[in-house]
């Protein structure tokens, strides 16, 4: 508890015992009121000020006003006990709200922890200790195990693993060693290494999250703009209600008294407070929930979106696919499989194409480089080197055609690399580019969650396009595409009411990203582009961060409306009964600082709808 | 210009939405927002005149909530 809630807590037993001890005392009729007048006052004397100070400044739909007045007026009516006991409890929920409030700070600072506080930078041959942000580009920084990485850079000295569950929530280590790129906000866990800085604190990846998280509250979704519209009316239409109630019905009927102690009652329900703070506070505990598990999302109104999504379009490669090449076939025409991916890889040993890389991978035996004379490479078809004193070629049909051999095709979808030996053809190598291992489970899931189309797009050939749609279990694929092509597919797919959201590297589709209701990078940790371009950024790149996002961001929205519906009904029920006499004070009270403290509690149930989701 | 200050003892979520209306309204002011959660205030003025919009919302914060002030 902090000083100001102590302070409370000891002026509302203060008020408490005072209040029994009036009500004890014999005293006379005369003396009484003045007894009751002592734990009015220490409850309430700083709600009494504030109300004043507020009328002065000419805020009169304020809560403390609102309280003052209600209890002022029972005060007036003679209810001396009730008035006091009002002013207790309303001081007692206000306590609540306030370490409500304040345990939820916290874990949203927890959230934030991820800032590292120091950097041990080298000049001049020595260590110094500055803060992050006096760290220039280019300079060296020393990590020792256990702290956390001050800013993106390259390793240039010392190996270790490092944690990124503070960014990603992936819990297993990663290996880290001399030239790896390392980001801000992660850990270092077990060898002390030395970083050239790649950018300055401000442009790292570790700021630029921890701005989006806390400037997602200004983009607002269309519930809570609704909710904050709706309290600029309901205050003073309740405080007129309840004018009208003091009024109106006793000049026909009479008894004032009654009325105006049914109108005290709407002044109590009248404040908003419960509304205005748990609508944000469980988008927030939403958004901070998700980026616990590497999910950013860059405001309130993307969870919304993300909640309702319809469509879900994914780029091919480096999305679902891994983005690099491996061999899954191999068909000689006489040699044996090995003696093939043996020729191949000794003729693709001095490229540094993908391709070759992953003939080369595939072969994983060394190569004896003497027995490789010279090199040509033709762009777009392939390699001609010679061998053994001969000449083999591997590369595509036109090379084949250009070396003369007669090849044939493959009936397995890939990529398809073609060897000859001068005119005569040894067979053929297919390379795919794989699914990503959670990808086919990840679409599944999707389903399972209602969306009710997966897209795939992509540059690539149709027939590759369709057999890794097939594998990954998506409904719809359009192949061969252009660059301007995705944007317009994705174009071609929006819809009012239905939002799409598209899933790609965030490298070269930020046009694309930018053009879907929902842009989603992937594999984004340490891409400025791709987190400047999408509205949510997945950290590292696996596929079953989307389906779940779309259940963190079901469960928030259902949270607000919990809240909404759950606030509204009952202060409607309060209202309704105190207009009939069925209210007291004590319920009207409850349907003000009571319900606050209930919706807030269940608003930081957002907070661990990651942890949840994961459960399941 | 555009800063950020910490805002004290803001403790009512429908105070710090008053306050975000009534900074808006301050002429020069192209962009405020008051956080309530993070208890943070962002403002952004022309450079000229920050410092003059700033003792504007200076005042806008004590009128919604009198013990609310903003740390420089």
């Amino acid at each position: 508890m902090t000083r100001r809630q102590k302070i409370l807590l000891i002026r509302i037993i203060a008020a408490a015992v005072t209040l029994a001890a009036a009500a004890l005392v014999p005293a006379d009729g005369k003396i009484k009121p003045f007894l009751f007048l002592v734990p009015y006052i220490i409850a309430g004397y700083d709600v009494i000020k504030r109300a004043a100070v507020n009328i002065i400044h000419g805020q009169i739909f304020d809560e403390k006003f609102l309280m003052a007045a209600a209890t002022l007026g029972a005060w007036a009516l003679s209810e001396y006990t009730e008035a006091s006991a009002v002013m207790i409890f309303f001081q007692i929920g206000e306590l609540f709200e306030s370490i409500a409030v304040g345990k939820s700070r916290k874990s949203i600072a927890g959230l934030m922890d991820i800032k590292p506080e120091s950097a041990a930078v080298l000049r001049d041959g020595k260590e110094v200790r500055v803060s992050p942000e006096e760290v220039e580009k280019g300079e060296l920084v020393t990590v020792r195990p256990g702290e956390k990485i001050p800013l993106d850079g390259i390793i240039v000295q010392g190996s270790t693993s490092v944690n990124t569950a503070a960014l990603t929530g992936e819990s297993l280590p990663r290996d880290a060693a001399e030239g790896d790129r390392v980001v801000s906000g992660t850990v270092n866990l077990t060898g002390a290494i030395t970083v050239k800085t790649e950018s300055v604190y401000k442009d790292s990846t570790v700021a630029k999250i921890l701005d989006m998280v806390e400037n997602s509250s200004s983009k607002k979704a269309r519930t809570e703009n609704f909710i904050t519209r709706f309290s600029k009316y309901y205050t003073p239409c309740v405080v007129g209600a309840a004018l009208l109630l003091a009024v109106v019905p006793p000049l026909f009927a009479g008894e004032w008294i009654k009325w105006i102690n049914r109108a005290l009652i709407f002044l109590v329900v009248s404040c908003p407070c419960a509304l205005v703070i748990s609508v944000p506070l469980s988008f927030f505990g939403g958004i901070g929930g998700a980026s616990k598990r590497g999910i950013l999302i860059k405001g309130s109104n993307f969870v919304e979106a993300l909640a309702k999504a319809d469509t879900v379009v994914f780029d091919k490669t480096g999305t679902l696919t891994t983005g690099t090449f491996t061999v899954t076939a191999v068909h000689p025409e006489k040699m044996s499989e090995k003696e093939l991916l043996s020729v191949a890889a000794a003729a693709e040993s001095r490229s540094n194409h993908p391709i070759a890389e992953s003939i080369i991978a595939a072969h994983g035996a060394d190569i004896d480089s003497s027995r490789i004379g010279k090199v040509n490479e033709y762009a777009g078809m392939g390699v001609e080197a010679e061998i053994d004193g001969e000449y083999i070629y591997a590369g595509n049909r036109k090379l084949m055609e250009k070396a003369g051999a007669r090849w044939h095709g493959c009936h397995i979808a890939g990529t398809v690399i073609h060897i000859a030996k001068k005119g005569e053809y040894l067979g053929h190598i297919v390379i795919t580019d794989r699914l990503k291992p959670d990808a086919a489970a990840a679409l599944g899931e999707l389903k399972r969650l209602g969306i009710s189309k997966t897209v795939m797009l992509t540059g690539d050939r149709a027939e590759i396009a369709c057999s890794t749609a097939e594998e990954a279990g998506v409904d719809e694929v359009r192949a061969e595409l252009l660059p301007d092509g995705k944007v317009e597919a994705v174009e071609s797919m929006l819809r009012p009411g239905k939002p799409v959201a598209f899933t790609g590297d965030g490298i070269n589709d930020a046009p694309v990203l930018a053009r879907a209701d929902i842009g989603i990078a992937m594999g984004a940790m340490g891409s400025d582009a791709a987190i400047e371009a999408a509205d949510i950024v997945l950290m590292d790149d696996r596929i079953s961060a989307i389906p779940e996002a779309v259940r963190i961001a079901r469960r928030t929205v259902a949270i607000v409306w919990q809240n909404i519906i759950f606030a509204l009904a009952v202060k409607a029920a309060v209202l309704a009964a105190g207009a009939f006499g069925y209210a007291n004070m004590w319920l009207a009270i409850f349907a003000d600082v009571g319900v606050a403290v209930i919706v807030i509690i269940n608003a930081m149930r957002a907070l661990s709808a990651g942890k949840r989701a994961d459960k399941k | 210009m555009r800063k950020t200050f910490e805002l004290c003892e803001l403790d009512c979520a429908a105070c710090a939405a008053k306050m975000e209306d009534g900074i808006r309204k301050i002429e020069g002011v192209s962009h405020v927002q008051v956080n309530f959660l993070t208890r943070k205030l962002t403002l952004e003025a022309p450079d000229d005149i920050f410092e003059a919009v700033l003792k504007k919302a200076e005042a806008v914060c004590r009128k919604t909530e009198p013990d609310c002030r903003i740390k420089r």
